[in-house]
């Protein structure tokens, strides 16, 4: 097994490979606004790392947000268009489970707060339970000011770059920051002992029920509805 | 490598989520998913709805280029792309969509300019490019007037729309009309059963001083506005508005100046073919007079069937199979996107 994890919600352009066992590679680069510049060369990279071609990889696992758009779609796209390319099953996990269990992994157990920055002074924020399995997630993820979450929300050690926007909403902050490609990796590789073989045919969209998330980016939000600047196109080509 | 190079090309600078594959100068399939629908009740492109539809449609429409194709992804020589000009988050999905697929295959990735794709598509549809050819581009974003010596990398601008861009002007005027979005082909629809010459509208920049300074440059926000004024006046004396008489005299006053700047620049830099690209050269009644002006001017006209002028993916593989066969080197995988690619740059 080689599963390619791939995750652009947050201001890391990340990417990790597992070979089943361990996390082998790891590449990430902290600029949130070059998302498409980055990825498919750390993709690269990883893969170079270990002596693997991008043949090699089994399994690819995106995360599908929620963050800021734009730079969200990159890893989305990348993720799908890659393992159509290959015939590979491709599976979506919410970007913040994977803060979360990165903070699992670094040994950290109770309740646990992850915002990160969802610009436009908000924050997308999930509350999760660290127990000794793993890092469950209370409700899904909400966008929302930092200030207005409940209060006993607000209180909790919190992961993400929320608490270093908005240090009086959110005064607990803990590490990570953003999401790290190993730490979605090895999420992905855990949730798929437990899920049943992906369906075969159409790789490219697998079954959300099957112990993932499905593939849709969490937007949390509707577009804003204001047509292009008049020196972009319009729909005449 | 086979002699005639197998390119796959992906187009998403705007509204459409295009996918095209040539073999050479051989066009294979062009695929196109238009969300265009979404946004005709905003009455323009919402670059983030056109953002979320290519992400949609993105892998499905490779997919269905490559089934129509009967092309397997692994015999590709190489993936080009559009990198600019365009809508900043509708180019990155495009571009990240082409590196994924560039790099799982290990094919080289051509990230080209958009302007220059809608030369080259010329090629599938009529052979090979005369060197130098002259184009005129004209759609609701670009209205370029182009010397193009070799279109794999010397472009060069002769002149540009100072304010609007044609197919905006078309846009505009429909709204005026009360006419729906998009506005080119309603407003050419309405303009058959007009007078061409019932109103005289202004022609921009082809009088007097502007001329010398702006000869091959375009205007058509006073054409704009002299239209909205010459309606607004009717309604307000309580008449009708003849809807077909305004569309053909507007868009007689709109191909008049594209054609008569087109031939004067043909003439003046002795080149003897033009080539016409961008939506609006889908435009009937621009077909019809570039046809006879050229005609008379005995230059040749290349005008790509209407579905090869709008925005396609078809546009970005001629061009990608021109570098390829032309022995460019490929671009890197880290190229960036580029919303405001200026025309003379013609890859990324
Ligand atoms: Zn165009």
């Amino acid at each position: 097994m080689l599963l390619l994890a791939i995750d652009t919600s947050t201001t890391a352009i990340t990417v990790g490979l597992h070979d089943g066992t361990a996390v082998v590679a790891e590449a990430t680069t902290l600029d949130a606004r070059a998302h498409a510049e980055h990825l498919a060369p750390n993709v690269r990279g990883a893969l170079r790392s270990v002596g693997a071609e991008p043949g090699d990889v089994t399994d690819v696992v995106v995360g599908i947000g929620p963050g800021p758009f734009t730079g969200l779609r990159v890893g989305i796209v990348t993720g799908r268009t890659f393992a159509f390319a290959l015939g590979l099953p491709v599976r979506g996990v919410t970007s913040l489970d994977a803060i979360a269990h990165d903070a699992w992994l670094g040994g950290r157990r109770g309740d646990l707060l992850v915002a990160t920055d969802a610009r436009r002074k908000e924050v997308y924020a999930a509350a999760y339970a660290l127990g000794g399995a793993g890092a469950e997630r209370a409700a899904e993820p909400v966008v929302s000011r930092a200030a207005d979450l409940p209060a006993e929300t607000r209180a909790l050690p919190t992961c993400g770059r929320g608490p270093h926007l908005y240090a009086e909403a959110l005064p607990h902050a803990v590490t990570p920051l953003d999401v790290s490609g190993g730490a979605l990796a090895d999420l992905a590789v855990r949730r798929l002992g437990e899920a049943p073989a992906a369906p075969t045919g159409e790789l490219q969209w697998v079954d959300p029920a099957h112990g993932f998330d499905g593939l849709e980016p969490l937007y949390l939000r509707r577009p804003d509805v204001a047509p292009a600047p008049p020196s972009a196109k319009s729909t005449l080509g | 490598m086979s002699e005639e190079p197998l390119v796959l090309g992906i187009e998403t600078s705007c509204d459409e989520t295009g996918v095209g594959i040539v073999r050479g100068q051989t066009l294979l399939v062009d695929t196109v998913a238009s969300s265009v629908e979404e946004h005709a009740r905003f009455g323009g492109v919402v670059p983030e709805v056109a953002s979320r539809a290519h992400l949609e449609a993105m892998v499905p429409t490779i997919e269905r280029a490559c089934r129509e194709a009967g092309v397997q992804l692994r015999d590709l020589d190489a993936v080009a792309v559009t990198s600019g000009p365009g809508l900043a988050g509708a180019l990155l999905v495009g571009v990240a969509s082409a590196k994924a697929l560039a790099l799982a295959l290990g094919k080289p990735i051509y990230g080209v300019n958009h302007l220059a794709s809608h030369v080259a598509v010329d090629i599938v549809e009529h052979g090979p490019l005369p060197e130098p050819t002259m184009a005129m581009l004209v759609s609701g974003g670009h209205s370029s007037l182009l010397l193009v010596p070799d279109v794999t990398h010397d472009v060069r601008s002769l002149g540009a729309t100072m304010d609007d861009a044609a197919g905006e002007a078309f846009d505009k005027v429909a709204r005026v009309l009360g006419l729906p979005f998009p506005g080119g082909p309603h407003v050419d629809r309405a303009a058959r059963e007009g007078n061409r010459i019932a109103i005289d509208f202004p022609r921009g920049l082809t009088t007097g001083r502007d001329v010398e300074r702006h000869r091959f440059d375009f205007s058509f926000s006073g054409l704009k506005t002299a239209v909205a004024r010459w309606v607004e006046t009717r309604q307000r004396a309580g008449e009708a508005v003849p809807v077909a008489d305004v569309a053909a005299s507007f868009q007689e006053a709109v191909v008049d100046v594209l054609t008569r700047k087109a031939l004067l620049a043909c003439k003046e830099h002795d080149v003897d073919h033009l080539l016409i690209g961008g939506g609006v050269a889908a435009n009937s009644r621009l077909r019809a007079l570039a046809g006879e002006r050229c005609a008379k001017a005995g230059v040749t006209l290349r005008l790509p069937r209407p579905g090869l002028c709008t925005d396609n993916g078809a546009m970005v593989a001629a061009l990608g199979a021109q570098m390829v066969a032309k022995g460019r080197e490929p671009s890197d995988l880290g190229l960036p996107t580029d919303s405001s690619m200026p025309v003379t740059l013609v890859q990324a």
